[in-house]
């Protein structure tokens, strides 16, 4: 087998494969090798999926031997368990979905197969995708790479994890909350929300259709966009996608940070950082004034500091009605053993969804239940638009907005597991984003007691470009990026 | 604002989500934190403010109305949890 370094960007892999330098097939071998060896310590996937894998390095490596690669082919990907993968069971973290296999792709899924992408496995994430450390997933926690007994985020948490500790270059993730984001951040590495409608929602499973979207992770923002380029673009099977072509997202590559107008919020500077966050996070802002961006510290979103509570009736809401379909009849887990339908469909909504699923779930029905509409939904979604409008006021003149990406550095295991509302607070700066419904990325800005910070830029509608712009030309200045955990395990 | 148990089991019963008796006492503790936070809310002005469901500018998408092959009935029903020839079995809703 020949000596493949692991360790290089999607990109680099792109360049060596189609160089011949070796294999899709041995890439994916040892790929797998070093992936299986990492799960004890890391639990980042719930399936892995060796035989497609193969299968698709075996199709990469003739689309390659023809001349015929693009920026994907042959290159590894993990993909949350949260995307409809044909034949392969898609769990969303759940013991509702323990061992429903779908037949059919999610969209994204589809697009990465035929771009030539080697899927390794399904990610860990928190149950449903609802939660912000992994721990909800019903498979048992992810470890972040860079303290084992720290959380790597979530809820995609398996997706950053394995991108990170350097088993995979490249990884799907989905964001509703912060949930590419702030495992993006914790983890050390780039994630980014699109906007929504720029990517495909068809296969995926549902929590709350009016936020999230499918993003990629990598390890710097060349392989960021350039998955971004294959997984974006209108699908006939999602009427929420945007008719908008595609661009291509390094275009702007080169142009650095001079001109850049750069909003600060204060408000998110100021308090409730843990320590060593801000710290970096104003070096960054240094790296961005010496380079000639020009930074703005009075721009404000005065309303933005009720997003949480916006997100927290919006999304549960839209939960309930989206987890009414786990009745035990058509797929999933199903209770047998009761004496009425109700009780059955009750027992298996019980024993299947976990604690912080049944919490949405309740606090949803709550919400849009007689009488409480008005207050809680209605009011939520009328803020949502006041909201929205601050984000157009503040991109009137501004090209990004930049804030930290999360409060803290990656938190202990069960440290916040007695306290939902404690948990919640993890997103409190990327909410306010899938609210407007505005892209945004994570970016590595440096460290805080050994823990990855992540610095969040934020952009108009569809202007995913610009802040690919701006995290290339930082990363091209700094070196935060290319910092690795230690080996994992340790040789 | 304090939920009482009874609220919670109805929520539940609307949910269609059996809960213990401890289950209910936990979720009327955390609801009702969590529905403390909300009053933030109140705190903004939305006189006049209409109501944003999604964030896309977009409406009514339609496609051709052109027949297309299906999934089949296997594919369908290789999920389920109680199957008898082409159908899906449930338990009778209607006592006779």
């Amino acid at each position: 087998m020949p000596d493949i370094d692991l360790d290089v960007t999607a990109h680099e892999h792109a360049t060596r494969l189609r160089a011949g330098d070796y294999s899709a097939r041995a890439l994916a071998e040892a790929t797998l090798v070093r992936v299986r060896a990492q799960e004890p310590a890391l639990n980042a996937y719930i399936t892995l999926t060796e035989e497609r894998a193969l299968a698709q390095a075996d199709a990469a490596d003739v689309r390659l031997r023809a001349g015929d690669g693009g920026p994907l082919t042959g290159v590894p990907i993990a993909v949350k368990d949260l995307l409809c993968t044909s034949g392969v069971r898609t769990t969303a973290g759940s013991h509702m979905l323990e061992t429903f296999v779908p037949f059919y792709d999610a969209t994204v899924v589809e697009r990465l197969d035929a771009a030539g992408a080697v899927t390794v496995g399904k990610a860990n994430l928190d149950e449903f995708a609802m939660g912000s450390s992994t721990e909800f997933s019903a498979f048992g926690p992810t470890h972040n790479p860079w303290a084992l007994d720290r959380v790597p985020g979530g809820s995609s948490g398996g997706s950053a994890a394995t991108v990170a500790a350097r088993g995979v270059p490249l990884a799907i993730g989905t964001d509703t909350g912060g949930s590419i984001r702030q495992p993006a951040a914790l983890c050390g590495i780039l994630g980014l929300k699109p906007t929504y409608g720029r990517v495909s929602r068809f296969g995926v499973v549902a929590f709350a259709s009016s936020l999230e979207q499918v993003g990629p992770f990598g390890r710097d923002a060349e392989d960021v966009a350039r998955l971004l380029g294959v997984i974006a673009g209108p699908d006939e099977r999602d009427a929420t996608t945007a008719p908008l072509p595609v661009p291509d997202y390094t275009a702007d590559f080169g142009r650095g940070l001079a001109g850049l107008r750069v909003g600060v919020p204060q408000q998110f500077l100021e308090r409730g950082l843990g320590p060593g966050v801000r710290e970096a996070v104003e070096e960054a802002i240094g790296v961005f004034e010496r380079e000639g961006a020009i930074v703005d510290r009075s721009v404000t979103l005065p309303s933005a500091d009720a997003a949480l509570a916006v997100y927290y009736l919006i999304a549960p809401s839209e939960a309930s009605a989206n987890l009414a379909r786990y009745d035990g009849v058509k797929y999933g887990f199903s209770f047998r053993d009761g004496s009425s339908v109700e009780e059955e469909m009750a027992e298996t909504r019980s024993r299947g969804f976990g604690s912080e699923v049944k919490r949405r779930i309740m606090l949803g029905t709550y919400a849009l239940s007689a009488g409480y509409y008005d207050a809680y939904y209605l009011k939520a979604q009328k803020v949502r638009t006041t909201i929205t409008r601050e984000f157009e006021a503040a991109f009137a003149d501004h090209d990004l907005i930049l804030t930290p990406t999360a409060p803290t550095t990656a938190f202990r295991l069960g440290e916040k597991l007695a306290d939902p509302y404690a948990m919640y607070l993890n997103d409190l700066f990327t909410i306010p984003v899938n609210i407007g419904g505005n892209p945004a990325i994570s970016v590595p800005c440096g460290f805080a007691e050994g823990l990855p910070v992540g610095l969040h830029l934020i952009a108009p509608h569809f202007q995913e470009g610009a802040l690919l712009r701006a995290a290339h030309a930082y990363g091209s200045l700094t070196d935060w990026h290319t910092r690795r955990p230690h080996r994992i395990p340790a040789a | 604002m304090a939920l009482t148990a009874d609220e919670v089991r109805h929520i539940a019963r609307l949910a269609r989500v059996a809960l213990s008796e401890d289950e209910v006492e936990r979720m009327r503790e955390q609801l009702s934190g969590i529905l403390d936070q909300f009053a933030v809310l109140n705190d903004i002005d939305t006189e006049g403010v209409p109501p944003t469901a999604q964030s896309l500018d977009l409406a009514n998408v339609e496609r051709a109305d052109e027949p297309r092959p299906s999934a089949s009935t296997e594919d369908v029903l290789a999920n389920a949890p109680r199957r008898e020839d082409d159908y899906i079995r449930v338990r009778a809703v209607l006592d006779t």
